[in-house]
This record gives C-alpha cells, structure tokens and sequence, in this order.
C-alpha cells in the first residue's frame, strides 16, 4: 500500500458515529480512516450496520459523532462532484427511463438546472456506458434489462459523476458471473486512476485481489483488524446467510454455536 | 367551422390546449412516483379554495391555486415525515376539502349548481382575464417541469442518489407537489377539478405504451394530452355537452387504441437474455426441417450465450449454422 503523505486529507473519516435509526442503535461508536487512493471492503453479516454506516457517511441518515469527507464536515461538504455513489438496487422507481437517462442522472451534481446537457456532459455518459459494457443498451428500458445489466446501469451512473471517491452498497448482490468480472475490471481501472473506493460487501469475492483492506462491523461496531468475521460460521468456507444465527442468539436455544459473536441487545430487529 | 371566429371558442380552445398539455406535463412525475391518484386529491382540496372565495367575494382561481399549493405542500411535509403512509390522513385532508368547500360555498348562498362548474368544467364560460390567468400559471408549470426534467426526475426515481450528487431533494419533492397543484386548480374551469387527474395519468399511460424513454414519454403525453383536449372541445360543441367528459372520454379512447399498439412493440423490444454458461453442446444435433429465418424483429425470443445468439422456438433454442439451424 502507498504510503500518503501526510498533508493530504482522508478521502473518508469518521470518529465515534452513532446511528440510531427508529429508536435501534445501528452504528455503535464506528471510527474509520480510508486514506485517497485506497481501496477498502466494509464487511459484516446481515444486520451488522454496514449499508447504514454508508448511508451515514453519505450524508442520508443523521448521525451522532464526526464525519468529514476530503478534510471537509460533512454538514458543510458542498463537493458532492466528488462522490460517486452505487445505492442497493431495487429501490429505484424508474418503469419508463432508459438505461442512457439513468446513467445520465449521474451529471446532475455537474450541471446547471435549466441547462441542456454539455457535450462533456454526453462525453462522459457514453464513456461511463462503454465502461461496463452497455454502449449499445443505452437506449433499452432499464426495467427490461436483467438484473446484473441494471447493476452495471448504477455502477456507470456513479462513473458519470466523475468522482474521485466512490461508494458502492452490495455491488455484487444478486448479479451473474460476467457482471462480477466486468466489475472486477471497472474498479481495477478505477484504482489505477487513484480514485478512492469504499464498498459494502458481503464477501470480496471478484474483488479479493484488489480491496487494500476490508473494515469488518459486527452487531454495530467495528471490529479489530484481524477480526475473523466468519469465526461463527462453523465449517463452512463460504459466508451466503444464516438467519438463523440471530434466531438462535435471540432464543438461547443453542448458544453454544454463537460464542464468537459479541452478543449485546440482540433485537432480531437489526436493520441491514 | 364556423365555431373559429366565436371568441368564446377560441378561449375556450386555448384553455383546454394549456390543460392539455401542462397536465400529462407534470402528471408524468406523479405516475413515475406512483402517486397517480395525488391529483383527484388536489382537485378535492382545490374545491376548499372555491367556497372560500365565493364566501369573501374574492376571485376563485387564485383563491384556489393559493388553497392547493399550501395543501399540497403539507401533503409532501407528511409524506417526508413518513407519517402519511397510511394514506388515512390524506384522506381526512381530501375529503375535508371537498365537504369544506361545498359548505363554505353553501355559506355564501351558493347552491351546488355555481359549483359543478369547477367541479366539471365549463370552458365555453372561460372569459379573457381566466385566460390569462391560465395561460401565465400553464407558462410557469412547463418552463419549470421541461426546464428542471432531469433533476426532477432523479429527485423521483432515486432520491438517496440525488441525495448523494447534491440536488435539493426537499426543494424539488415541493416542486413537484407544488406544480400538481397548479395545474390541477388551473384546469378546473376546462376539465374540472373531478376529471382533472384523469389527464394528468391517462394521457401518461398512453405515451408509455408507444414510446421508449421518460423523456420521450413526457413529450408524447403531452401531444394525447393536446390531442385529447382540443378535440373533445370541438365535439363538445358539436355533441352540445360538457367538455370536461368528452376530453377524458377520448383521452380513454387513445389509451385503448394504444393497447394493441404497445403488445407488438414489446415483442420486438423483449430484452435479450445472456446465458451465462458458454458451453455449446457436445452433438452436433440439427433442428427439424425449418424454413423459417430467425432475425432480430422475427419475434421469437432472442437468447445470448458463448458469443452468438440463440433464438427460443417452441421450447428450443436454435443457433444459426450455415444453411441450417443447430439444437442449442
């Protein structure tokens, strides 16, 4: 890893957050560095607060604690160029907008209003589009493209912004082994650039070779470095989910097979 | 056509092209946000907003856009609050409005008659200072949706990511509540505030049968919109009836029409499927005798896979090879 120098700020900190969401603590005193140019992997087991802790640094769920993004409190963070963000897909409510318009969408933070598009502006959405392999999908509904399609649509709607820190919820949910490549290779190159990533995952997979380093939250927190998330998993080396883990920390059935989960306020309400 | 050179028809057709096209216009954000019914419940509030001013004497367009964009902007502060998901509370507001509105009117000794003219329109009464009340209030609403379509239309379909770039998400929710209300208040005297929301949907319907893109949608909406309005004006004339109801009648009558239309183009644009196993079948097998040629618009579903496409015939699917097609 690149040693930064120390005048430069980190694309992303945050000290002590708390997020307390419908009166349930999500995010539980989460302090975090990601210095620019870095890669890193947020990783946690369903219910472990990652995609609020994004949501928090984002700046869309309110939040106890500091966050600043490059050096700058994000209450009076204006820079928002800077960030390209992925949101979990399936929340977006598009039944006519083509795949260009979504991507599109991404200029905004670029644009005047009442301003038509610049041709930097079309540049930049068809290179986007071109980046995750969807040139000639650009004109398609996004509705009537599949799952992984619509994933890639998100990701080059991110890429449009031009931003140098990226944020990325659960790419890799539900999307085919060609996408994961095509992904693999997209952030390769996103790095190569030096543009910073953050992403929630719940396995590194196709991007095992590229993350820096991964910060790993249970129940909340953020855990030491070397934590091993998947401690509880008993024998199996693959980590798809155990909903019954929580059932079973929550009914005190078998808790014999939980000890290695810090086990504090187990609700069985736990908001991933 | 001796109906050109009445002024009260020229009036009365202008009033109904400004409809016509300004609410599909902002109707295509409430599909897309699925709140295709907020307008019928603006119509309900507007009413409010004409009893008040027949009881103070005041004039009641202004008195009800005044009624309605305050109303829709308590609406939009519940919805952000997540207190109104239950739709309940919209309700109580709705009905509040439209049983307040009846009562004020009735205050000032105005029976339901003087009503139903907002209620279900009535163009042919339309006189010049209504005309360009309308005309200015319908300028504003589409420079603003046409002007501001991209944000607002981020703002609709994914707001934690136009959150996320920096747009005001809160000012442009308001916005667009802010306009509904406007153009529903503006089209009462054409349409009437009970119909109004049937060309601020229907019309909306139709394009997105027809056409590809939100963008595109909007536009096309506005030209049934503009189709709808004018014509069922012209009939009306013609039929001696109430605009309001043949204009939504025909605005009907195109969305039927565009049925069939919208099956034959989703044949053609059916997406094509990528098959993530690119393995190609150990035999050699050829299909039976088929002398139909699969293309891109043949209809039969097109599936990618190992480079090529496939196309799904019958429950097979068959691979171009030379003269003949392969079992794939």
């Amino acid at each position: 890893m690149l040693v930064t120098p120390v005048a430069v700020a980190p694309a992303v900190s945050a000290s002590a957050v708390d997020v307390v969401l419908n009166g349930i603590p999500i995010v539980r005193g989460a302090s975090l560095a990601i210095a620019q140019g870095e890669m890193v992997a947020i990783l946690g087991n369903n219910g472990s607060g990652k995609t609020t802790l994004m949501r928090a640094l984002m700046g869309l769920v309110p939040h106890r604690g500091d966050i600043e993004l490059f050096g700058t409190e994000l209450g009076q963070f204006r820079d928002w160029g800077r960030v390209g963000y992925v949101p979990q897909r399936g929340n977006i409510l598009v039944q006519q907008a083509t795949a260009r318009e979504v991507v599109a969408s991404g200029r905004l933070g670029r644009r005047r209003a009442f301003m038509p598009e610049s041709a930097s502006d079309k540049a930049a959405i068809a290179e986007a589009l071109m980046e995750v392999g969807l040139a000639d999908r650009g004109r398609y509904p996004f509705v009537r493209l599949s799952g992984g399609q619509q994933q890639r649509v998100l990701i080059a709607r991110a890429l449009a912004t031009g931003a140098d820190l990226m944020a990325w919820d659960e790419p890799l949910a539900g999307v085919d082994r060609n996408t994961q490549d095509l992904l693999a290779g997209v952030a390769a190159r996103l790095k190569e650039r030096g543009t910073t990533i953050v992403m929630v995952l719940h396995e590194l997979g196709c991007f095992r070779d590229l993350i820096d380093r991964s910060i790993i939250l249970a129940d909340g927190r953020v855990m030491p470095p070397g934590y091993d998330l998947h401690a509880s998993d008993h024998l199996h080396d693959h980590d798809h989910d155990h909903p019954e883990h929580d059932h079973r920390a929550v009914h005190g059935g078998h808790e014999v097979e939980e000890h290695e989960r810090p086990r504090t306020h187990h609700t069985g309400l736990e908001v991933g | 056509m001796e109906w050109l050179s009445l002024a009260f028809m020229q009036r009365a057709l202008l009033a109904a092209l400004i409809t016509g096209v300004t609410a599909p216009a902002i109707g295509t954000f409430l599909v897309q946000r699925r709140l295709s019914l907020l307008g019928d419940g603006l119509g309900h509030l507007a009413v409010a907003g004409v009893g008040l001013a027949f009881l103070t004497g005041t004039a009641p367009l202004p008195m009800a856009v005044a009624i309605c964009v305050l109303g829709s902007i308590g609406i939009e502060m519940l919805r952000e609050s997540g207190r109104a998901s239950g739709d309940v509370g919209l309700a109580i507001l709705f009905y509040g409005g439209l049983s307040g509105g009846l009562l004020l009117a009735g205050l000032a000794g105005q029976g339901a008659g003087t009503l139903s003219g907002y209620l279900f329109g009535s163009l042919l009464t339309v006189n010049a200072t209504d005309l360009w009340v309308i005309a200015g209030l319908g300028l504003v609403v589409l420079v603003v949706t046409l002007g501001l379509l991209p944000q607002l239309f981020t703002v609709s379909a994914d707001e934690p990511f136009a959150r996320s770039i920096g747009l005001p998400a809160r000012f442009l929710n308001i916005l667009v509540v802010t306009l509904a209300a406007i153009t529903v208040t503006v089209s009462m005297r054409t349409v009437g505030l009970l119909l109004v929301s049937a060309l601020m949907v229907v019309p909306v319907a139709t394009a997105n049968h027809i056409v590809i893109g939100f963008r595109t949608g909007l536009i096309a909406s506005m030209g049934f919109g503009a189709v709808a309005a004018l014509s069922g004006t012209i009939g009306s004339y013609y039929l001696n009836t109430a605009p309001g109801s043949l204009i939504v009648v025909i605005a009907i009558g195109l969305f039927a029409l565009s049925w069939p239309v919208s099956k034959v183009l989703q044949r053609r644009q059916r997406p094509i499927i990528e098959v993530a196993d690119a393995v190609e079948p150990a035999t050699h097998e050829l299909t039976e005798a088929h002398p139909h040629v699969h293309s891109e618009n043949c209809g039969h579903l097109p599936v990618q896979h190992a480079g090529h496409v496939d196309y799904v015939h019958d429950g097979h699917r068959h691979a171009a090879h030379g003269d003949h097609y392969d079992e794939h």
